[in-house]
């Protein structure tokens, strides 16, 4: 599905985002191609969450445009933003712990059954659809959709929450560092979703803080560094060392070593002072 | 058993297994309703199995179980509404002044008074709903609102702060009569309210908004559900029901008074966290509410049948709300890490 001549998906054009006096982001523009994942790094207060908040319609960018298949969108509330096919899932899965799988699959789009005034919830299809759903997304240990959410491991929550937005028919999804609470093996659960979404033609925003996790799916790497794309290249231009230096701050690892030692070799072995 | 979860699912064809009943939300509200039946069996002896000792807690019951669903719902949804406590006296009074000093049509009174819960309903709505102050503090300012504005309102209209109420005809049959002298009416609207609650909450849709309300209101709202709408309905919902109990009571008595009903607030939290509602929302069941509701009667009125002095009820009370927290959330750990064993 992976095709690079395709029109963008998704394509922000020179947006900045300002809270009062302070410019959270700078003049951001980025591509994303269906059949994509785009890995955006950066470290804490990179800028990372209030992009996703614009991209998902919590915060409305103070200049610059959102395009979504060529044509400029404005997305007022997150609704919008869902309505158009981008669906966000957080850390925590964003479901609904002490609810069954087959109901918060569903929530606020329930199946029913029946008729007129005594329309019912219709628990069985809900179970099967959400069962079969997570399923196909190969977590083959969802059997019973009865299950309490709460009771799943967080990778099976992350999965269920993925399964959920390609289910209601997302085109983007953006996942908020998805992997960050999860241990090896379940973020390799995790990352295999996000290959199974890429394959079905989804556009797929990665946030991460792990350079492996993100080498392994993505196709395209943003890096961003005070609020301003940093850099932005594709896949295989460059090399883990660098994307690492690049997310340290964009000053190279080797390069900060260097300076720690040449200081102390010039005050008598002593470290330089912290605050620096 | 109503469908709404727990009892093996897709693949299974048995629907009924021991576990399964232990996770429901309703597990501990009906050990806990055997257990205080049992306990004042011994110790009430035959009195208290007699009809006149079931109409004694049917009663109460009744009355209460009005006011604890629609709690029990708000606790659902991650909310809480303690201005019940005045509503019931404040929509007694708006009958009995309108209806009873005033002399007006009985449906007028009616109307009124349950029109003054819809107010109250929609004032704390949207109080909770645009100041997004904490609801416990919010129905706490309305609570004390309401009971001034009623005290005082009252006192200046009758020049008292007890009027009565003579009513006979359809509206004292329906709303405020003994059956047999000793069986509330309102047992009845109760019954018929437990069906409705049941269906609306477990059987439709909306029932399942209200659910992920409680779990997680953010993501609820992202998924679609009008949150705001749904909790100002809520709190229309609570404050009408406290109404209609207020109303009831005034025609079954002949006459209103501005301080009764406080008990009600902390009689129905009791009746609904006994029930496995989880008080920080999202987990929870209507017939878990009823039994709880049953249970706090029974302990309630049981103690007068049994040789123990009346004072020790509210000591047996509050030993049960502690079991009942307890064994409720040793039940959710058992549905939260429930799995299906492998075949």
């Amino acid at each position: 599905m992976t095709n690079a001549t395709s029109a963008p998906v998704l394509e922000l054009k020179n947006i900045n985002k300002s809270f009062g006096p302070i410019d959270v982001l700078h003049d951001i523009s980025l591509q994303l191609r269906a059949g994509e994942v785009l890995c955006l790094l950066g470290d804490n207060g990179a800028g990372k969450s209030t992009l996703i908040k614009i991209l998902s319609g919590v915060h409305v960018p103070s200049s610059g445009s959102i395009l979504m298949d060529g044509s400029p969108v404005s997305f007022a509330t997150p609704r919008d933003a869902s309505d158009r096919g981008i669906a966000t899932v957080h850390q925590f899965g964003g479901t609904f712990p002490l609810m069954s799988i087959g109901r918060s699959f569903f929530v606020g789009a329930e199946p029913t059954k029946g008729w007129g005034p005594f329309r019912v919830f219709d628990r069985k299809k809900a179970n099967e659809v959400a069962v079969k759903a997570v399923r196909d997304f190969g977590i083959t240990r969802i059997e019973d959709g009865d299950r309490l959410v709460g009771g799943l491991s967080g990778g099976e929550r992350q999965s269920l929450a993925i399964a959920r937005a390609v289910h209601f028919g997302a085109r983007v999804l953006i996942l908020d560092e998805p992997t960050a609470a999860l241990g090896v093996k379940q973020a390799t659960h995790v990352l295999r979703i996000v290959n199974q979404a890429k394959k079905r033609g989804l556009a797929v925003i990665f946030i991460t803080h792990q350079v492996m996790h993100a080498m392994a799916v993505g196709d395209h790497f943003a890096v961003l560094i005070r609020g301003s794309v940093a850099a932005d290249f594709k896949k295989g231009e460059r090399t883990r060392e660098e994307i690492t230096d690049l997310m340290a701050g964009g000053e190279t690892m080797a390069g900060l070593e260097k300076e720690i030692e040449d200081y102390m070799s010039s005050h008598d072995g002593h470290p330089p002072p912290a605050g620096h | 058993m109503s469908a709404q979860s727990a009892a093996p699912g897709v693949a299974r064809a048995s629907n009924f297994s021991l576990g399964g009943l232990l996770r429901r939300p309703e597990a501990g509200a009906l050990l806990g309703l055997v257990a205080v039946f049992v306990f004042f069996t011994i110790f009430g002896g035959t009195g208290f199995l007699t009809p006149d000792s079931a109409a004694g807690w049917l009663n109460i019951a009744a009355n209460l179980g009005m006011v604890a669903f629609p709690i029990g719902l708000l606790m659902i949804a991650g909310e809480l509404d303690v201005s019940i406590g005045s509503m019931i006296p404040a929509s007694s009074m708006t009958i009995a002044i309108v209806s009873g000093h005033y002399q007006q049509n009985i449906w007028l009174g009616v109307a009124a008074a349950l029109g003054v819960g819809v107010l109250v309903g929609l004032v704390n709505g949207f109080l909770v709903v645009r100041t997004a102050v904490p609801s416990f503090i919010v129905t706490l300012g309305t609570l004390f609102a309401t009971a001034g504005f009623v005290l005082g309102l009252s006192v200046l209209l009758t020049g008292s702060t007890s009027v009565v109420i003579n009513s006979d005809g359809v509206a004292k049959q329906i709303f405020g009569s003994f059956i047999d002298q000793t069986f509330q009416v309102m047992i009845f609207w109760w019954l018929l309210a437990t069906a409705i609650y049941i269906y609306f909450i477990h059987y439709s849709h909306y029932g399942n908004w209200i659910f992920a309300m409680g779990g997680d209101k953010e993501s609820a709202r992202n998924a679609g559900i009008p949150t705001r709408k749904l909790t100002i309905m809520l709190y229309v919902l609570s404050s009408t029901s406290a109404a209609f109990v207020g109303m009831c009571q005034a025609l079954l008595f002949n006459v209103a008074q501005v301080s009764v009903g406080q008990s009600f607030i902390f009689n129905s939290i009791i009746s609904v966290v006994v029930g496995g509602v989880l008080l920080t929302g999202g987990f929870g069941s209507i017939i878990g509410i009823f039994f709880g509701t049953i249970t706090f009667a029974v302990v309630n009125q049981g103690i007068y049948f049994t040789s123990f002095d009346r004072n020790w009820s509210s000591l047996i009370i509050g030993i049960l709300l502690l079991i009942a927290v307890l064994m409720n959330n040793t039940f959710r750990k058992m549905a939260l890490t429930y799995a299906p064993k492998k075949k």
